[in-house]
């Protein structure tokens, strides 16, 4: 399966790829008007520290630990793809407290908001790689 | 005292509208041009530090900014011009010399611009490239003026050694240090891809470049920086830089905060000393001495590689080249007055040279008239910027060109002339990691490749207009050019006609 890989010797930490992600998720077409005063909400996220730097989202484990844990079943493996029942998830967070990666988050409307590889808007496949201007996020198939 | 404030010569124009506070400007800019100031609630710059390289408007997700011109202006005077005041303000107010970098800017003549290409109708047909053969691969190096036969009648070898190019295009000199490693290596990469050569220029050649050596000029210049033997063995041909068309006549200074700890290594200097190249080389003073040297490198490598010598264009430039053409060397490389530099004073960019066009068409003519065109190879170099600058140079004498300036715009450079800062928002031409690493290599050896591929198909479209099928045909076939707007001493330089004769 596709997956979303990030190779640290190539980010520049500009955050473009949270602003894409986040303008992805809004299923609008003009990327000022859907972020314009708006705090952004990212399913990829920019960890930085002592001038090293790279990209955080979901790894789409096999047997993910988010999805064990969830009380309520909103979590599941769709097409290897780790996504979200927000019907079904009542924000109990505990799939952020298992996470190993850190790549999930609250999400505004009261369930969760995690990486589901842009399945779930219009844009197809992940924002984050088609602008990421240094190829440090690559969307390609590593086997497991 | 004198106030030396001037209005900045940019300003960076930002739509509000658009603007979403993303802060990627202010991440981006090497220059410290945009900020964040939590108070405002907004993004603010400070257009006195742009260096108008478009970095910010490129990388900015909502195409918020865009960087104009400043209108804010002197009295007019058509005599001293706005930049002829603001360059006599900087230097009464450091009593430095002006540096700049890349070409020169000024507003010379374009010899290219001015010469049209033929193409082929009724009566000779042309050809059409993607149905029939059309040859761009050349050879460069001293061809053998006689045929030899042993006693059985079989031919003796006697080729000297040659540089086999898949077009005639070779990335032309630039140094570790002025350029960055990842720039390097997208070179490094493109010409082993592409079958052509790029050159290390005169900062040695990394270690781990040496597998590129294949695809590889290696450069000896006055400094002799990293010149040892397994460096002059490693590469397909040895290049002597005796000038370069951005200053001819004087060396160069790369200064010690660029010289850390790999290009220390690789020049076989101090970490942090000045790397200075003498302006001339101190053991060449006549062709005599040009002649020591080439063959010292010859004798060094086993008559193996051909050898370049690298010049300037200049006044002089074909009584030059006929000297180096009996020198033993088996390349000419001429650097036109437009050629790029990482450094250089703007009064010797600005000033000193000759146009490239007039240059190898005088040293074409003159190698010829003597005979001994065909005792060396002539590399054109110095602003080609397309596959037609190509076409001309190529009919008008050269055996194959050399391309800076059209590399490094393909690796992302925005011509904003400022090099010698050192940082380049573009990871070219500095040597701060967290700018070099904006370079990767592997995108970069892309658009390199994308780059030479379309104007080979360009090249050759161009060609089988003309009904020629191989870029040898092509050489030196000055009746395939007319000029536009020259006068009759230019067309006689160039030896071509004008339009309509």
């Amino acid at each position: 399966m596709k997956r979303v890989y990030v190779n640290e010797e190539w980010c520049l930490g500009c955050h473009l790829c949270e602003y894409y992600c986040a303008f992805a998720q809004t299923n609008e077409n003009d990327i000022a008007r859907a972020l314009k005063d708006k705090v952004i909400k990212p399913g990829i996220r920019v960890e930085e520290h002592n001038g090293i730097c790279f990209a955080v989202s979901c790894r789409h484990c096999e047997e993910p630990l988010c999805a064990k844990s969830c009380i309520t079943g909103a979590l599941t493996v769709v097409s290897g793809i780790v996504s979200v029942d927000t019907e079904k998830c009542i924000g109990c967070y505990t799939c952020i407290l298992n996470c190993p990666y850190g790549a999930i988050s609250p999400s505004e409307k009261g369930a969760i908001l995690k990486c589901q590889l842009c399945s779930d808007n219009t844009h197809g496949s992940p924002a984050c790689v088609k602008g990421c201007p240094n190829k440090a996020i690559v969307f390609e198939e590593r086997g497991l | 005292m004198p106030v030396d404030y001037l209005y900045p010569e940019y300003e960076v124009i930002r739509n509000y509208d658009r603007c979403i506070n993303c802060r990627v400007c202010e991440r981006q800019c090497a220059n410290e041009v945009h900020e964040f100031p939590e108070n405002a609630g907004k993004m603010v710059c400070d257009s006195s530090k742009c260096v108008n390289c478009h970095r910010c408007v490129a990388l900015c997700p909502t195409k918020a900014l865009k960087i104009v011109k400043s209108d804010h202006t002197f009295k007019h005077n058509a005599n001293w011009s706005g930049k002829a005041i603001t360059e006599i303000y900087k230097q009464a107010g450091t009593g430095g010399v002006l540096l700049s970098s890349m070409g020169n800017p000024e507003n010379y003549p374009i010899y290219f611009d001015k010469m049209l290409i033929n193409a082929s109708q009724v009566t000779n047909p042309s050809i059409d490239p993607l149905r029939e053969p059309m040859e761009t691969r050349t050879y460069l190096g001293s061809k053998p003026k006689e045929i030899r036969r042993d006693q059985d009648g079989r031919l003796i070898n006697t080729l000297p050694p040659q540089i086999k190019l898949s077009m005639p295009i070779m990335f032309s000199a630039m140094s570790y240090g002025s350029i960055s490693y990842n720039a390097h290596e997208s070179l490094a990469r493109a010409a082993q891809e592409l079958g052509i050569l790029y050159n290390t220029g005169e900062g040695g050649l990394h270690e781990s470049l040496y597998k590129y050596g294949q695809n590889t000029i290696v450069q000896v210049a006055s400094g002799r920086f990293g010149v040892h033997k397994e460096y002059l063995g490693s590469g397909a041909a040895i290049e002597i830089k005796m000038g370069q068309g951005a200053k001819p006549g004087i060396g160069g200074h790369l200064p010690g905060t660029k010289i850390g700890g790999d290009i220390s290594r690789t020049r076989m200097i101090p970490e942090g000393s000045d790397a200075i190249s003498p302006a001339p080389h101190h053991d060449i003073y006549s062709i005599e001495d040009l002649r020591q040297l080439v063959f010292s490198l010859k004798e060094a490598t086993e008559y193996q590689k051909p050898v370049i010598v690298k010049i300037a264009a200049v006044h002089n430039v074909s009584a030059i080249a006929s000297g180096i053409a009996r020198s033993g060397a088996d390349i000419i490389a001429i650097d036109g007055f437009r050629g790029g530099t990482g450094a250089a004073p703007t009064r010797i960019r600005d000033n000193v040279g000759i146009p490239i066009e007039l240059a190898l068409a005088s040293v074409d003519s003159r190698l010829r008239s003597e005979g001994i065109r065909d005792n060396v190879s002539i590399i054109a170099a110095g602003s080609i910027r397309s596959s037609s600058d190509i076409v001309k140079a190529i009919a008008l004498g050269a055996d194959c060109i050399y391309i800076g300036t059209s590399a490094l715009l393909a690796l992302g450079c925005h011509l904003c002339r400022s090099c010698q800062t050192g940082k380049c928002n573009w990871g070219i031409a500095t040597q701060r990691e967290d700018l070099v690493k904006r370079l990767n290599p592997e995108i970069g050896t892309v658009r390199l490749v994308n780059l030479l591929t379309a104007w080979q198909h360009e090249i050759k479209e161009m060609m089988g207009g003309m009904g020629i099928n191989s870029i040898e045909s092509l050489r030196g076939n000055r009746s395939m050019l007319r000029g536009t707007g020259l006068n009759e001493r230019e067309l006689e330089i160039l030896g071509i006609k004008h339009a309509g004769e």
